[in-house]
């Protein structure tokens, strides 16, 4: 079922590209095959490919249960917040807040957790920043 | 000689105290993200790239980083396999076989550096393969028009998924989906935008390296949150490594096992779609079928720990032959250090050996140099890499997430490419769900550009006669070689796999 799904979604995906090709505006000064016909080509391989895996799909993958898909989504979450706070918290900060969370829901236990998400930011910190010059994100603390 | 002036030249620039530096710190990080299972070359290459980039390293040392890394990567993945049953990485599958086994009868540290010996073999005779078959190489593709070039890509597409592809429908989704994403961005040749849908992040295309870093290093983090691997895989009361130096005596009856086997590994890595797991793989089955005579294979015979180790390691360095030669890379890692080439602003190719001859003769006398450390590392101070197996995943993985993080915010410094690395990482995680190799998006990605320009500059050439794809002798070979290639895995591709993946592991799409 899981290919079958995932060969559904490919050909969309196919004629969703062959669509989006033909929209590219072509310049007045092309060459002869133009931007469009590469796109196409590509488009009606990856549209053949998820005809044969929705006709002929492999053995059912083991899916996780919920619950497992559900903590992904959370750490998925977890790094949307880090990418769009980075800025504004500072990198030490940010980064030690969600390697904690990171390594709290992969078994650590809450105090272990603060440490290596403490642990990691410093070391990062201090290896890539102080030591070897590269620029973080710095946060309203001047780190 | 020439080649040996050149190798000269190499170990000049290669010696100074910045690139030794480099090499040792690239083989110490590489034998440790080898031997960590669930890090194996090709994640561990791709975090890095954004890094040596950050750091402004020039071409040749970040290569020589790099490659030190790879090789590093070869060598380690044997640790795990042998203390603790489990692959560090692919290609150290078959050595669990033998290796293990010797490890149980209490013969772990002489199996652990026999395999050091071996993987020093392997990589020596490569990297002398590489010297001598890389130029004639250079001189073939010399004869290369933009229509043979696009047939050359066509067939690197069509045999990445290798022979112990199960799935060809798959390989070639992959493909078209890495191709589609490199087409996203402004046309180089007529400069109107494509597929950006108005979104001006996008218009300058989008970086492979946040790609690389995604569908590889977070996909492997999903993947552990996935099943919850927190704790350390190796108990380490329960491994005594014991004596740190194989008998001359196993030396000498394994001599030859480790010549036949780096043979059969470098042929297998230059092999386009081939890599260091079929490398290992062929090199073990051929000398089952040689040498075993009483059956003693699989029960801990030393043969067996030396043929796959010799034969990974060789094949490893056989896929840098395509692909500084020809700018195909014949395998997953080799597909990552073409990124770093390409972004570096060096296009690898027939060119690079008169344009750049610093790099290739600098990386090549790297090589040798990270050989001998690796061998230096691997016999004394194999004891400490095996303590770092005690390094539990609950602590490594937030660390590889961050220094993800890290790197590729230090390239662009734009939550934009953040979060679309995030969006890589979750794609790569349904697709290795789905046993989607992840390698032809990458390689899509890396070549898609450069593809395109070759059909088009073939057809313009000819004022629009699409059948000059198709006009040359030397084109025609390869389009056979192709169709061939991507047809041939149907058929064997069960066969093969089966017996590959025996003892699989969670990494499987990002084989290499």
């Amino acid at each position: 079922m899981s290919d079958r799904i995932f060969g559904a979604v490919g050909l969309a995906l196919a004629l969703f590209y062959v669509w989006a090709a033909l929209q590219i505006q072509e310049s007045f000064l092309s060459d002869t095959v133009g931007p469009k016909t590469f796109p196409i080509i590509i488009a009606s391989i990856l549209g053949l490919s998820s005809l044969i895996i929705l006709l002929r799909p492999d053995p059912e993958p083991v899916w996780p249960p919920l619950s497992r898909v559900a903590e992904i989504a959370a750490a998925v979450v977890v790094m949307v917040l880090y990418a769009e706070f980075l800025s504004t918290l500072g990198f030490v900060i940010a980064t030690a807040l969600a390697a904690a969370y990171l390594s709290w829901r992969l078994g650590s236990t809450v105090v272990q957790a603060v440490i290596t998400g403490v642990g990691v930011s410093l070391c990062i910190y201090a290896v890539f920043h102080l030591l070897f010059g590269l620029s973080l994100a710095r946060g309203p603390l001047g780190f | 000689m020439d080649i040996f002036s050149s190798l000269g030249d190499g170990f000049l620039i290669a010696l100074s105290w910045q690139n030794l530096a480099l090499a040792v710190l690239g083989c110490f990080l590489g034998t440790i993200m080898g031997a960590l299972p669930g890090l194996g070359p090709s994640n561990g290459v791709a975090i890095l790239i954004p890094l040596a980039f950050s750091l402004g390293l020039g071409p040749t040392p970040s290569l020589i980083l790099l490659t030190s890394v790879y090789y590093g990567a070869m060598y380690g993945g044997r640790i795990s396999s042998i203390l603790l049953n489990i692959p560090g990485d692919e290609p150290a599958m078959m050595t669990c076989l033998d290796g293990y086994p010797m490890a149980r009868k209490g013969l772990a540290g002489e199996a652990l550096s026999l395999s050091g010996v071996a993987s020093f073999v392997g990589a020596f005779f490569a990297t002398w393969g590489l010297i001598l078959l890389a130029p004639q190489l250079v001189k073939l593709a010399l004869l290369f028009g933009p229509a043979e070039y696009f047939a050359l890509f066509a067939l690197a597409f069509a045999t990445l998924g290798g022979v112990s592809s199960t799935n060809q429908a798959k390989s070639a989704f992959a493909a078209m989906l890495g191709l589609g994403l490199a087409m996203i961005g402004v046309d180089t040749q007529t400069g109107v935008p494509r597929m950006t849908f108005g979104e001006v992040h996008l218009y300058d295309g989008i970086d492979f390296l946040v790609a690389i870093v995604g569908l590889f290093a977070l996909s492997e983090v999903f993947i552990f949150l996935e099943k919850r691997h927190g704790e350390a895989a190796a108990d380490t009361s329960k491994i005594k490594v014991g004596r740190l130096m194989p008998p001359m005596s196993m030396l000498k009856q394994t001599t030859p096992t480790m010549l036949r086997s780096s043979f059969v590994g470098f042929v297998a890595g230059v092999l386009p779609g081939a890599g260091a797991s079929l490398g290992s793989f062929l090199a073990y089955s051929l000398e089952k079928k040689m040498v075993d005579r009483n059956g003693t294979f699989g029960t801990g015979d030393p043969r067996g720990v030396a043929a796959p180790e010799a034969g990974n390691n060789a094949a490893a360095g056989g896929a840098l032959v395509p692909m500084l030669a020809l700018g195909v890379p014949g395998s997953g890692t080799t597909a990552v250090l073409l990124a770093v080439l390409l972004s570096l602003n060096i296009t690898p190719g027939p060119l690079l050996f008169s344009q750049n001859p610093d790099v290739v003769w600098g990386l090549i006398a790297a090589l040798f140099i990270a050989n001998f450390v690796l061998l230096a590392m691997n016999i004394p101070m194999v004891g400490m890499f095996t303590r770092l197996l005690m390094v539990p995943p609950r602590v490594l993985m937030p660390f590889v997430a961050m220094v993800s993080f890290v790197g590729i915010y230090g390239i662009s410094g734009s939550s934009f490419d953040l979060l679309l690395m995030i969006g890589f990482g979750i794609l790569g995680w349904v697709l290795r769900k789905l046993d989607v190799p992840l390698v032809p998006i990458i390689l899509g990605t890396l070549l898609g550009n450069t593809m395109e320009n070759n059909l088009r500059r073939a057809v313009t050439i000819s004022n629009g006669d699409w059948w000059t794809l198709v006009g040359s002798p030397l084109s025609i070979t390869l389009w056979t070689v192709a169709i061939v290639g991507f047809i041939l895995p149907i058929f064997l591709g069960r066969v093969v796999k089966s017996r590959m993946h025996a003892r699989r592991d969670v990494e499987g799409s990002t084989s290499d």
